[in-house]
């Protein structure tokens, strides 16, 4: 290990199969394996003074250097795992040098070959879906009750009506959220439920009622999908494959 | 249905939601004192703060 460098540890994967990685990694380093035994760790090496304690922490807080360690990241993961299966790392774990990361891969065989075993052949799936905002007032101003004489009034009563037309309109969407969401879980052999994303984020004007994602066997991913086009009363954005960085765990979803 | 890849452009907070709660944790030899629930919150401050920044601005509708 040179020195002045850290093991960046993006995935655990089977040995067998293509060595170096083509993409470059967080650090703009070229990605290679370490192997011990059947497992193989997809590493980098990066410098340590970027990549401590406190250079790491800085970085996280910064949006701009958080985006471009995300998308590095993924896409070292992601190259991984179109080949062999893989489980991706969490973002930003980091090892003294490779002797600690084939230490891990010991240490913890049985866990990873367990979810390996979990996904392989599988890819992750999501699935946000979003409803047009409540409706206006004035496009349902013909059918108010009309007392014209009393302004003030109509226009209390036209802003009930609104706020439970609004309500009811809320409560049809997050029925139909589940609906959807049930009927995704049965094509899909785990599912998790993100929390639903501000519209400022998600950079649409309607509002979001579902923000999933599925770990879909690769000979599914058709009926999946025809579920995902028969969702009822929401526009349904789906993204992926996605490695299957939700479900590289043992917890059961 | 609109289909997105991830090789495609990728909005970062669909990133964010995988790789910011998602991958084996595990606890390295650079102990990040960002624990999982830290980390999360630091970004996503990071994330909301930096988007309000950029809509203020003429945001009408917001």
């Amino acid at each position: 290990m040179t020195p002045g460098t850290l093991t960046y540890l993006y995935a655990v994967r089977t040995a067998t199969g293509p060595g170096a990685s083509s993409v470059p990694g967080v650090d703009g380093e070229r990605p290679r394996l370490v192997v011990e035994g059947e497992l193989a760790a997809v590493v980098g090496s990066v410098d340590a003074s970027r990549f401590d304690e406190e250079a790491l922490a800085r970085d996280l807080e910064d949006l701009g250097r958080l985006e471009s360690l995300a998308r590095a990241h993924h896409a070292v993961v992601a190259e991984a795992a179109r080949t062999q299966p893989t489980a991706p790392i969490r973002l930003a774990t980091l090892y003294r040098d490779d002797d600690a990361v084939r230490h891990l891969l010991t240490d913890r065989a049985a866990e990873f070959t367990a979810i390996l075993e979990r996904i392989e052949g599988r890819w992750e799936w999501g699935v946000k879906a979003y409803v047009k905002p409540t409706t206006r007032p004035e496009e349902h101003e013909a059918g108010s009750p009309s007392t014209s004489d009393r302004p003030g009034t109509s226009y209390l009563l036209r802003r009930r009506a609104d706020r439970d037309r609004g309500e009811r309109e809320r409560e049809r969407a997050r029925t139909a959220a589940d609906d959807l969401h049930r009927t995704l879980r049965t094509h899909a052999a785990a599912g998790r439920l993100f929390p639903l994303q501000d519209a400022r984020l998600s950079g649409r004007s309607e509002e979001m009622v579902l923000n999933a994602t599925y770990l879909v066997d690769a000979g599914k991913e058709d009926g999946f999908r025809s579920a995902v086009d028969s969702a009822d009363g929401a526009a349904v954005e789906l993204t992926g494959p996605w490695p299957p960085f939700s479900f590289a765990s043992l917890e059961s979803t | 249905m609109t289909l997105v890849r991830p090789d495609d452009e990728l909005s970062l907070v669909d990133l964010l939601d995988r790789l910011l709660a998602g991958g084996v944790m595990i606890t390295g030899d650079i102990t990040i004192s960002l624990a999982d629930v830290d980390l999360v919150h630091v970004s996503l401050r990071a994330l909301i703060s930096s988007v309000q920044t950029l809509l203020e601005p003429g945001s009408a509708d917001a």
